[in-house]
Protein backbone atom coordinates (compact mmCIF):
# COMPACT_ATOMS: atom_id res chain seq x y z
CA UNK A 1 0.00 0.00 0.00
CA UNK A 2 2.84 2.32 1.00
CA UNK A 3 4.46 1.61 -2.33
CA UNK A 4 1.24 2.34 -4.19
CA UNK A 5 0.98 5.80 -2.65
CA UNK A 6 4.59 6.50 -3.50
CA UNK A 7 4.04 5.51 -7.08
CA UNK A 8 0.86 7.59 -7.32
CA UNK A 9 2.67 10.58 -5.87
CA UNK A 10 5.59 10.18 -8.24
CA UNK A 11 3.29 9.86 -11.24
CA UNK A 12 1.42 12.92 -10.04
CA UNK A 13 4.62 14.95 -9.75
CA UNK A 14 5.70 13.74 -13.19
CA UNK A 15 2.46 15.00 -14.69
CA UNK A 16 2.95 18.39 -13.09
CA UNK A 17 6.58 18.55 -14.19
CA UNK A 18 5.44 17.76 -17.74
CA UNK A 19 3.19 20.81 -17.60
CA UNK A 20 -0.05 18.86 -17.43
CA UNK A 21 -3.01 20.33 -15.57
CA UNK A 22 -4.67 18.42 -12.78
CA UNK A 23 -8.44 18.07 -13.15
CA UNK A 24 -11.06 17.48 -10.44
CA UNK A 25 -11.51 13.74 -10.78
CA UNK A 26 -7.87 12.82 -11.20
CA UNK A 27 -5.96 11.34 -8.30
CA UNK A 28 -4.12 13.94 -6.23
CA UNK A 29 -2.24 13.85 -2.94
CA UNK A 30 -4.49 14.75 -0.03
CA UNK A 31 -2.21 17.66 0.82
CA UNK A 32 -2.50 19.06 -2.70
CA UNK A 33 -6.28 18.94 -2.40
CA UNK A 34 -6.31 20.54 1.05
CA UNK A 35 -3.83 23.24 0.11
CA UNK A 36 -5.98 24.13 -2.87
CA UNK A 37 -9.20 24.24 -0.89
CA UNK A 38 -7.48 26.58 1.55
CA UNK A 39 -5.94 28.81 -1.09
CA UNK A 40 -8.88 28.97 -3.50
CA UNK A 41 -11.43 29.57 -0.74
CA UNK A 42 -9.24 32.24 0.84
CA UNK A 43 -9.01 33.87 -2.58
CA UNK A 44 -12.79 33.64 -3.02
CA UNK A 45 -13.45 35.05 0.43
CA UNK A 46 -11.17 37.99 -0.39
CA UNK A 47 -13.26 38.81 -3.46
CA UNK A 48 -16.47 38.66 -1.43
CA UNK A 49 -15.26 40.56 1.63
CA UNK A 50 -13.47 42.96 -0.71
CA UNK A 51 -16.84 44.25 -1.87
CA UNK A 52 -17.50 45.78 1.54
CA UNK A 53 -14.93 48.61 1.71
CA UNK A 54 -15.79 49.71 -1.84
CA UNK A 55 -19.52 49.19 -1.49
CA UNK A 56 -19.24 51.71 1.32
CA UNK A 57 -18.80 54.46 -1.28
CA UNK A 58 -21.21 53.50 -4.08
CA UNK A 59 -24.03 55.74 -2.84
CA UNK A 60 -21.60 58.62 -2.34
CA UNK A 61 -19.80 58.47 -5.67
CA UNK A 62 -19.22 62.03 -6.91
CA UNK A 63 -20.81 61.52 -10.33
CA UNK A 64 -22.99 59.09 -12.23
CA UNK A 65 -19.97 58.09 -14.35
CA UNK A 66 -18.02 57.11 -11.24
CA UNK A 67 -21.04 55.42 -9.74
CA UNK A 68 -21.77 53.08 -12.66
CA UNK A 69 -18.07 52.24 -12.91
CA UNK A 70 -17.73 51.40 -9.24
CA UNK A 71 -21.00 49.49 -9.19
CA UNK A 72 -19.87 47.37 -12.14
CA UNK A 73 -16.52 46.75 -10.48
CA UNK A 74 -18.05 45.63 -7.21
CA UNK A 75 -20.45 43.39 -9.13
CA UNK A 76 -17.45 41.84 -10.90
CA UNK A 77 -15.88 41.07 -7.53
CA UNK A 78 -19.04 39.17 -6.55
CA UNK A 79 -18.63 37.21 -9.78
CA UNK A 80 -14.96 36.53 -8.99
CA UNK A 81 -15.97 35.16 -5.61
CA UNK A 82 -18.46 32.84 -7.31
CA UNK A 83 -15.97 31.57 -9.92
CA UNK A 84 -13.55 30.78 -7.12
CA UNK A 85 -16.07 29.10 -4.84
CA UNK A 86 -17.10 26.93 -7.81
CA UNK A 87 -13.48 25.97 -8.37
CA UNK A 88 -13.08 25.08 -4.67
CA UNK A 89 -16.25 22.98 -4.79
CA UNK A 90 -14.74 20.76 -7.48
CA UNK A 91 -12.38 19.56 -4.74
CA UNK A 92 -15.24 18.15 -2.72
CA UNK A 93 -16.10 20.89 -0.26
CA UNK A 94 -19.64 22.34 -0.21
CA UNK A 95 -20.53 26.00 -0.59
CA UNK A 96 -22.16 25.97 2.85
CA UNK A 97 -19.02 24.59 4.42
CA UNK A 98 -16.93 27.28 2.67
CA UNK A 99 -19.12 29.98 4.15
CA UNK A 100 -19.09 28.28 7.51
CA UNK A 101 -15.29 28.39 7.54
CA UNK A 102 -15.31 32.08 6.67
CA UNK A 103 -17.95 32.99 9.22
CA UNK A 104 -16.29 31.13 12.06
CA UNK A 105 -12.89 32.63 11.28
CA UNK A 106 -11.36 29.29 10.29
CA UNK A 107 -10.74 30.54 6.75
CA UNK A 108 -8.95 33.81 6.19
CA UNK A 109 -9.30 36.51 3.55
CA UNK A 110 -6.81 39.11 2.40
CA UNK A 111 -5.88 41.48 5.21
CA UNK A 112 -6.05 44.50 2.95
CA UNK A 113 -9.84 44.53 3.34
CA UNK A 114 -9.55 45.09 7.06
CA UNK A 115 -8.45 48.66 6.44
CA UNK A 116 -11.14 51.35 6.40
CA UNK A 117 -12.09 53.43 3.34
CA UNK A 118 -12.16 56.90 4.84
CA UNK A 119 -12.40 59.09 1.75
CA UNK A 120 -13.43 58.87 -1.89
CA UNK A 121 -9.74 58.86 -2.83
CA UNK A 122 -9.38 55.53 -1.04
CA UNK A 123 -11.61 54.01 -3.72
CA UNK A 124 -9.20 55.28 -6.36
CA UNK A 125 -6.22 53.97 -4.40
CA UNK A 126 -7.85 50.55 -4.00
CA UNK A 127 -8.56 50.18 -7.72
CA UNK A 128 -5.05 51.29 -8.58
CA UNK A 129 -3.02 49.50 -5.89
CA UNK A 130 -5.11 46.66 -4.51
CA UNK A 131 -6.46 45.50 -7.85
CA UNK A 132 -3.02 46.18 -9.30
CA UNK A 133 -1.43 43.84 -6.77
CA UNK A 134 -4.19 41.29 -7.29
CA UNK A 135 -3.56 41.35 -11.05
CA UNK A 136 0.14 40.51 -10.60
CA UNK A 137 -0.77 37.53 -8.45
CA UNK A 138 -3.64 36.40 -10.65
CA UNK A 139 -1.73 36.61 -13.92
CA UNK A 140 0.76 34.19 -12.40
CA UNK A 141 -2.08 31.93 -11.29
CA UNK A 142 -3.48 31.55 -14.81
CA UNK A 143 -0.65 29.02 -15.19
CA UNK A 144 -1.29 27.23 -11.91
CA UNK A 145 -1.50 23.44 -12.08
CA UNK A 146 -5.11 22.92 -10.96
CA UNK A 147 -7.32 23.27 -14.04
CA UNK A 148 -10.49 24.80 -12.53
CA UNK A 149 -8.43 27.36 -10.59
CA UNK A 150 -6.39 28.30 -13.65
CA UNK A 151 -9.54 28.72 -15.76
CA UNK A 152 -11.19 30.89 -13.11
CA UNK A 153 -8.05 33.05 -13.17
CA UNK A 154 -8.20 33.51 -16.93
CA UNK A 155 -11.77 34.74 -16.66
CA UNK A 156 -10.92 37.00 -13.72
CA UNK A 157 -7.84 38.50 -15.36
CA UNK A 158 -9.92 39.53 -18.37
CA UNK A 159 -12.13 41.53 -16.03
CA UNK A 160 -9.53 43.00 -13.70
CA UNK A 161 -7.86 45.48 -15.96
CA UNK A 162 -10.90 47.73 -16.02
CA UNK A 163 -10.86 47.72 -12.21
CA UNK A 164 -7.37 49.07 -12.05
CA UNK A 165 -7.93 51.59 -14.80
CA UNK A 166 -11.07 53.05 -13.21
CA UNK A 167 -9.15 53.43 -9.94
CA UNK A 168 -6.15 55.02 -11.57
CA UNK A 169 -8.37 57.40 -13.52
CA UNK A 170 -9.95 58.52 -10.24
CA UNK A 171 -6.49 59.24 -8.87
CA UNK A 172 -5.57 61.15 -12.04
CA UNK A 173 -8.68 63.29 -11.72
CA UNK A 174 -8.00 64.06 -8.06
CA UNK A 175 -4.35 64.86 -8.76
CA UNK A 176 -5.35 67.31 -11.50
CA UNK A 177 -7.87 68.95 -9.17
CA UNK A 178 -7.58 71.43 -6.31
CA UNK A 179 -4.69 71.21 -3.83
CA UNK A 180 -7.15 69.74 -1.31
CA UNK A 181 -8.14 67.01 -3.79
CA UNK A 182 -4.53 66.19 -4.54
CA UNK A 183 -3.87 66.07 -0.79
CA UNK A 184 -6.71 63.55 -0.49
CA UNK A 185 -5.10 61.36 -3.16
CA UNK A 186 -1.71 61.55 -1.41
CA UNK A 187 -3.31 60.66 1.91
CA UNK A 188 -4.98 57.61 0.37
CA UNK A 189 -1.65 56.49 -1.11
CA UNK A 190 0.03 57.01 2.26
CA UNK A 191 -2.42 54.70 3.95
CA UNK A 192 -2.74 52.05 1.25
CA UNK A 193 0.86 51.71 0.06
CA UNK A 194 2.25 49.50 2.80
CA UNK A 195 -0.84 47.28 3.19
CA UNK A 196 -0.78 46.81 -0.61
CA UNK A 197 2.78 45.55 -0.74
CA UNK A 198 2.02 43.29 2.23
CA UNK A 199 -0.69 41.66 0.10
CA UNK A 200 1.95 39.40 -1.43
CA UNK A 201 2.43 37.75 1.95
CA UNK A 202 5.41 37.22 4.26
CA UNK A 203 9.00 37.40 3.04
CA UNK A 204 10.30 34.27 1.35
CA UNK A 205 12.40 33.32 4.39
CA UNK A 206 9.25 33.30 6.49
CA UNK A 207 7.05 31.53 4.01
CA UNK A 208 7.56 27.83 4.77
CA UNK A 209 5.01 26.52 2.25
CA UNK A 210 6.58 28.23 -0.74
CA UNK A 211 8.86 25.35 -1.70
CA UNK A 212 6.11 22.74 -1.87
CA UNK A 213 3.77 25.22 -3.56
CA UNK A 214 6.35 25.84 -6.28
CA UNK A 215 6.98 22.13 -6.71
CA UNK A 216 3.29 21.54 -7.30
CA UNK A 217 3.04 24.67 -9.45
CA UNK A 218 0.43 26.14 -7.14
CA UNK A 219 2.70 29.17 -7.27
CA UNK A 220 5.15 30.02 -10.01
CA UNK A 221 6.84 32.95 -8.31
CA UNK A 222 7.73 33.66 -4.70
CA UNK A 223 6.09 36.35 -2.58
CA UNK A 224 9.15 38.57 -2.77
CA UNK A 225 9.42 38.21 -6.55
CA UNK A 226 5.79 39.23 -6.99
CA UNK A 227 6.17 42.11 -4.56
CA UNK A 228 9.22 43.41 -6.43
CA UNK A 229 7.37 43.15 -9.72
CA UNK A 230 4.51 45.19 -8.27
CA UNK A 231 6.80 47.89 -6.89
CA UNK A 232 8.72 48.20 -10.15
CA UNK A 233 5.50 48.66 -12.10
CA UNK A 234 3.84 50.99 -9.61
CA UNK A 235 6.57 53.53 -8.86
CA UNK A 236 6.45 55.12 -12.34
CA UNK A 237 2.64 55.21 -12.11
CA UNK A 238 2.90 57.26 -8.92
CA UNK A 239 5.31 59.60 -10.71
CA UNK A 240 2.77 60.23 -13.47
CA UNK A 241 0.25 61.16 -10.79
CA UNK A 242 2.79 63.44 -9.13
CA UNK A 243 2.39 61.60 -5.83
CA UNK A 244 5.09 60.50 -3.40
CA UNK A 245 5.28 56.90 -2.28
CA UNK A 246 5.55 56.94 1.53
CA UNK A 247 8.87 55.11 1.70
CA UNK A 248 11.96 57.29 2.19
CA UNK A 249 14.23 54.34 1.35
CA UNK A 250 12.63 53.71 -2.02
CA UNK A 251 15.17 54.18 -4.78
CA UNK A 252 16.16 52.82 -8.15
CA UNK A 253 19.02 50.35 -8.00
CA UNK A 254 21.04 50.58 -11.18
CA UNK A 255 22.81 47.30 -10.49
CA UNK A 256 19.79 45.07 -9.92
CA UNK A 257 17.50 46.93 -12.29
CA UNK A 258 14.86 47.09 -9.57
CA UNK A 259 13.64 49.50 -6.92
CA UNK A 260 14.98 48.95 -3.41
CA UNK A 261 12.42 49.53 -0.70
CA UNK A 262 12.47 50.18 3.02
CA UNK A 263 11.60 47.67 5.76
CA UNK A 264 8.03 46.41 5.93
CA UNK A 265 6.25 46.47 9.27
CA UNK A 266 5.49 42.76 9.59
CA UNK A 267 4.18 43.21 13.11
CA UNK A 268 1.33 45.20 11.67
CA UNK A 269 0.75 42.49 9.05
CA UNK A 270 0.50 39.71 11.63
CA UNK A 271 -1.67 41.81 13.91
CA UNK A 272 -4.22 42.29 11.12
CA UNK A 273 -4.02 38.61 10.13
CA UNK A 274 -4.73 37.66 13.73
CA UNK A 275 -7.90 39.73 13.70
CA UNK A 276 -6.72 42.95 15.30
CA UNK A 277 -6.99 45.21 12.26
CA UNK A 278 -9.25 48.24 12.32
CA UNK A 279 -12.14 46.61 10.48
CA UNK A 280 -11.82 42.84 11.06
CA UNK A 281 -14.88 42.67 13.31
CA UNK A 282 -16.97 44.95 11.16
CA UNK A 283 -16.21 43.04 7.92
CA UNK A 284 -16.90 39.62 9.31
CA UNK A 285 -19.95 40.94 11.15
CA UNK A 286 -21.39 42.27 7.88
CA UNK A 287 -20.81 38.92 6.17
CA UNK A 288 -22.42 36.89 8.92
CA UNK A 289 -25.38 39.25 9.08
CA UNK A 290 -25.95 39.03 5.32
CA UNK A 291 -25.83 35.23 5.52
CA UNK A 292 -28.16 34.99 8.50
CA UNK A 293 -30.61 37.57 7.18
CA UNK A 294 -30.72 35.77 3.84
CA UNK A 295 -31.51 32.39 5.29
CA UNK A 296 -35.29 32.66 4.92
CA UNK A 297 -34.84 33.71 1.28
CA UNK A 298 -32.66 30.69 0.52
CA UNK A 299 -35.09 28.35 2.25
CA UNK A 300 -38.14 29.91 0.61
CA UNK A 301 -36.59 29.65 -2.87
CA UNK A 302 -35.77 25.99 -2.30
CA UNK A 303 -39.24 25.22 -0.92
CA UNK A 304 -40.85 27.00 -3.88
CA UNK A 305 -38.69 25.07 -6.35
CA UNK A 306 -39.65 21.78 -4.72
CA UNK A 307 -43.32 22.70 -4.75
CA UNK A 308 -43.19 23.56 -8.46
CA UNK A 309 -41.39 20.29 -9.18
CA UNK A 310 -44.04 18.32 -7.31
CA UNK A 311 -46.97 19.94 -9.06
CA UNK A 312 -45.25 19.30 -12.40
CA UNK A 313 -44.96 15.62 -11.52
CA UNK A 314 -48.56 15.47 -10.33
CA UNK A 315 -49.73 16.94 -13.62
CA UNK A 316 -47.70 14.38 -15.56
CA UNK A 317 -49.22 11.54 -13.51
CA UNK A 318 -52.82 12.64 -13.92
CA UNK B 1 -25.00 26.42 8.33
CA UNK B 2 -28.58 26.43 9.48
CA UNK B 3 -30.03 26.45 5.97
CA UNK B 4 -31.93 23.21 5.56
CA UNK B 5 -30.81 22.42 2.10
CA UNK B 6 -28.10 23.84 -0.11
CA UNK B 7 -29.25 24.98 -3.56
CA UNK B 8 -28.13 22.44 -6.17
CA UNK B 9 -25.15 23.04 -8.48
CA UNK B 10 -25.71 23.77 -12.16
CA UNK B 11 -23.21 23.75 -15.01
CA UNK B 12 -23.27 26.67 -17.41
CA UNK B 13 -22.54 26.47 -21.14
CA UNK B 14 -22.23 29.51 -23.39
CA UNK B 15 -22.40 29.88 -27.16
CA UNK B 16 -20.25 32.94 -27.71
CA UNK B 17 -21.69 33.58 -31.17
CA UNK B 18 -23.86 31.81 -33.70
CA UNK B 19 -21.82 29.33 -35.68
CA UNK B 20 -19.81 28.23 -32.64
CA UNK B 21 -20.60 25.45 -30.19
CA UNK B 22 -21.65 25.93 -26.58
CA UNK B 23 -18.68 25.73 -24.26
CA UNK B 24 -18.52 25.00 -20.57
CA UNK B 25 -18.07 28.27 -18.66
CA UNK B 26 -18.37 27.22 -15.04
CA UNK B 27 -20.98 26.44 -12.45
CA UNK B 28 -23.28 28.08 -9.95
CA UNK B 29 -25.93 27.38 -7.36
CA UNK B 30 -29.64 27.93 -7.96
CA UNK B 31 -32.89 26.63 -6.52
CA UNK B 32 -34.39 25.83 -9.93
CA UNK B 33 -33.79 26.05 -13.67
CA UNK B 34 -35.26 29.50 -14.00
CA UNK B 35 -33.01 30.90 -11.30
CA UNK B 36 -30.04 29.03 -12.72
CA UNK B 37 -30.63 30.76 -16.05
CA UNK B 38 -30.88 34.20 -14.44
CA UNK B 39 -27.78 33.63 -12.34
CA UNK B 40 -25.89 32.32 -15.36
CA UNK B 41 -26.68 35.52 -17.21
CA UNK B 42 -25.54 37.68 -14.30
CA UNK B 43 -22.42 35.72 -13.41
CA UNK B 44 -21.13 34.60 -16.81
CA UNK B 45 -22.37 37.07 -19.43
CA UNK B 46 -21.91 40.54 -17.96
CA UNK B 47 -19.92 41.61 -21.01
CA UNK B 48 -21.81 40.08 -23.91
CA UNK B 49 -19.91 36.82 -23.67
CA UNK B 50 -22.72 34.93 -25.32
CA UNK B 51 -25.81 34.71 -27.49
CA UNK B 52 -27.14 31.48 -26.00
CA UNK B 53 -26.98 29.81 -22.61
CA UNK B 54 -27.47 26.24 -21.45
CA UNK B 55 -27.80 25.31 -17.81
CA UNK B 56 -27.93 21.73 -16.61
CA UNK B 57 -27.99 20.42 -13.09
CA UNK B 58 -24.55 18.94 -12.44
CA UNK B 59 -25.94 15.66 -11.13
CA UNK B 60 -27.26 14.86 -14.61
CA UNK B 61 -23.82 14.87 -16.19
CA UNK B 62 -22.23 11.47 -16.63
CA UNK B 63 -18.46 11.77 -16.68
CA UNK B 64 -15.81 9.27 -17.71
CA UNK B 65 -13.49 8.11 -14.99
CA UNK B 66 -9.92 9.45 -15.42
CA UNK B 67 -8.61 6.40 -13.57
CA UNK B 68 -9.84 4.32 -16.49
CA UNK B 69 -8.28 6.55 -19.14
CA UNK B 70 -6.05 3.68 -20.25
CA UNK B 71 -8.73 1.31 -21.43
CA UNK B 72 -10.94 4.25 -22.45
CA UNK B 73 -8.65 6.16 -24.79
CA UNK B 74 -5.49 4.11 -25.37
CA UNK B 75 -7.07 1.81 -27.99
CA UNK B 76 -7.09 4.77 -30.40
CA UNK B 77 -3.35 5.27 -29.98
CA UNK B 78 -2.13 2.60 -32.43
CA UNK B 79 -4.77 3.18 -35.07
CA UNK B 80 -2.58 5.29 -37.26
CA UNK B 81 -4.54 4.11 -40.31
CA UNK B 82 -7.35 6.41 -39.17
CA UNK B 83 -5.24 9.39 -40.18
CA UNK B 84 -4.70 10.65 -43.73
CA UNK B 85 -0.89 10.66 -43.39
CA UNK B 86 -0.88 6.86 -43.08
CA UNK B 87 -1.59 6.50 -46.80
CA UNK B 88 1.30 6.91 -49.22
CA UNK B 89 0.46 8.70 -52.41
CA UNK B 90 2.67 10.08 -55.23
CA UNK B 91 3.89 13.68 -54.90
CA UNK B 92 2.46 14.55 -58.33
CA UNK B 93 -0.99 13.99 -56.89
CA UNK B 94 -2.20 17.34 -55.67
CA UNK B 95 -5.24 18.32 -53.70
CA UNK B 96 -6.01 15.10 -51.87
FE1 LIG C 1 -11.44 40.44 -8.25
FE1 LIG D 1 -10.88 43.57 -9.01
Amino acid sequence: MELDINKLENDFQARIDAGENIEPKSWMPEKYRKTHIRQISQHGHSEIVGMLPEGNWITRAPSLRRKVGLLAKVQDEAGHGLYLYSAAETLGISRDELFHQLHTGKAKYSSIFNYPTLSWADIGAIGWLVDGAAIINQVMLTRTSYGPYARAMVRICKEESFHQRQGYEMMLTLCAGTPAQKEMAQDALNRFWWPSIMMFGPRDEESPHTEQAMKWKIKLKTNDELRQQFIDITVPQAEILGLTIPDPDLKWNEETGHYDHGPIDWDEFWQVVKGNGRCNKERLGARVKAWDDGEWVRDAAMAFAEKKEKSKEAKKAS
Amino acid sequence: MSTKKEWPIWEVFIRSKNGLEHRHAGSLHAADAEMAMENARDVYTRRQEGVSLWVVESKHIVASNPEANGEMFAPAEDKVYRHPTFYELPIELKHM
